[in-house]
């Protein structure tokens, strides 16, 4: 696979087109001459899109914003695979070269019951806000801020730390696993604030309250199959999965509501 | 714990992983009297062995509580499955799972419901006529009983099958269980996956080579 700068690229273009959250969604086939290789695959839809505005059609809705791979926010599931064939990036990332010429690409929406489409391949994750508002956050001291080294933090721990707080919450882990579970995503947060001082004042109530909501949104079960951490944009680790779960653990059996 | 906890979604998994842990370390029980028919004495050693699990009133206690792991591993895997396919509820068009994870990681649910068909015909095959001989006051030669059954070659390719099921579920299983259970670490993940792999390799082996042997007349 791949193709070398400069080259164009003829594609067939298999994209999910659904209406609203409500309506039944299905496949339609595009044709796209003169791709560039140099182009990423948002910039693919985009001169998809254009040639649908010339012809008079409704532009496909697909999330993006940063196009630089730090937002979060572009969601395609290409292939099978969502951010597509590459390891470690996200689709605004992901170029043209990892296609060849005659390849028909299929474009679905991130599946899941917790991430209604709200249009074509945008989908709403809100869920995942409504995780984080439960507990994803830590207290603060009033007053005259303080010096930024007066709380010591290990090395490891800041690296940790670090790791977990990579994740930019694009819901890759949920796309990717079977079961549509957002262990990686949760585990992820509660795994950033679980590690540092500043996260113990509500260490043990923020894991019982993620947990809870990530049940609550409808999210799968964990099956422990990696799929999350091997289809992870940032190389979230599996390792966090682990922490939480003894987060909780520990949380059930010490924590007074 | 409290209740919540075994309600939620990781306290289900936790469930999950500690009666699978609990069914793997009755395999090695099971394997090790099993191999007592390899000192190929006409299975005077394998029946004393034998017997005394049939007879002996701990591990008739201990029989219950397996039985009973085995029925909630089972009912918990089929409620955490239909969740599961709730989450879910349009399916992709196209999914390219070998580009993320083992086949055997994402067929645990049909690998255990051919491990439990399976179980249904190996009860059946010895749990019950030695159930039936200890409750009438009778002698049981389970040997013989194994080497009837392991003369008949379509038995030995089921039980070959039921095996091939057991090695897949617990590849995947051993090292799951203990990710479940939080116990994943840089310092020794990597060689509880070495022991987990070869735990279920070697135990399968062994357990596949009795009918074989049997069938060839090698031990009898």
């Amino acid at each position: 696979m791949g193709s070398g700068h400069g080259q164009e690229l003829n594609l067939t273009l298999k994209v999910w087109r659904q209406k609203n959250s409500k309506a039944a969604g299905s496949f339609e086939t595009h044709q796209l001459t003169g791709i560039s290789v140099d182009m990423s695959f948002l910039e693919m839809f985009d001169v998809l899109n254009e040639k649908l505005i010339i012809e008079g059609k409704e532009a496909i809705a697909f999330d993006h914003d940063c196009r630089e791979g730090i937002c979060g926010m572009c969601s395609m599931y290409i292939n099978g695979r969502p951010h597509g064939p590459k390891d470690g990036v996200t689709t605004c990332q992901l170029h043209m070269r990892s296609f060849k010429t005659g390849d028909t690409i299929v474009v679905e929406p991130w599946r899941s019951g917790a991430f209604p489409v709200i249009k074509d391949l945008a989908v709403d994750r809100s869920a995942f806000d409504r995780i984080i508002a439960s507990g994803g956050y830590v207290s603060v001291n009033t007053g005259s801020p303080q010096d930024a080294n007066t709380i010591l933090i290990s090395k490891d721990a800041a690296d940790e730390a670090f790791g977990a707080a990579a994740c930019i919450g694009c819901g890759a882990c949920v796309a990717a696993c079977k079961n549509s579970s957002a262990m990686l995503f949760v585990s992820a947060k509660v795994s950033q604030l679980a590690l540092l001082p500043q996260g113990q004042v509500e260490r043990k109530a923020r894991v019982l309250k993620m947990v809870a909501q990530m049940d609550e949104e409808g999210f799968g079960n964990c099956t422990n199959t990696g799929a999350c951490e091997a289809e992870c944009p940032k190389g979230i680790s599996l390792e966090n999965i682990a922490r939480m779960n003894r987060e909780l653990m520990s949380a059930s059996a010490t924590y007074a509501k | 714990m409290s209740q919540g906890f075994l309600k939620s979604s990781i306290g289900k998994k936790v469930v999950m992983g500690l009666t699978g842990l609990f069914l793997i370390s009755f395999l090695v029980v099971h394997v090790s009297i099993n191999a007592c028919i390899y000192f190929n004495d006409s299975g005077e050693t394998f029946n004393v062995a034998a017997d005394f699990m049939a007879h002996n009133p701990v591990i008739r206690i201990v029989e219950i509580g397996l039985f009973g792991g085995l029925i909630i591993h089972c009912i918990q895997a089929l409620m955490l499955t239909l969740q599961n396919r709730k989450a879910r509820p349009v399916a992709y068009a196209k999914i390219d799972g070998a580009a993320n994870s083992k086949w055997y990681s994402r067929s645990m649910g049909v690998l255990g419901s051919l491990l439990l068909l399976f179980l249904v015909v190996h009860l059946g095959n010895f749990w019950l006529p030695t159930k039936v001989a200890v409750f009438s006051h009778q002698e049981h030669n389970t040997f013989k009983n194994m080497n009837e059954i392991f003369s008949i070659w379509y038995f030995v390719a089921i039980y070959l099958f039921g095996v091939g099921a057991l090695c897949y579920h617990m590849l995947h299983g051993f090292q799951s269980a203990f990710q479940t259970l939080g116990l994943n670490h840089k310092n020794f993940t990597p060689t509880l996956k070495k022991i987990g792999f070869w735990f279920s390799i070697i135990v399968c082996l062994l357990f596949a080579s009795m009918p074989v042997t049997m069938f060839l007349g090698i031990i009898k």
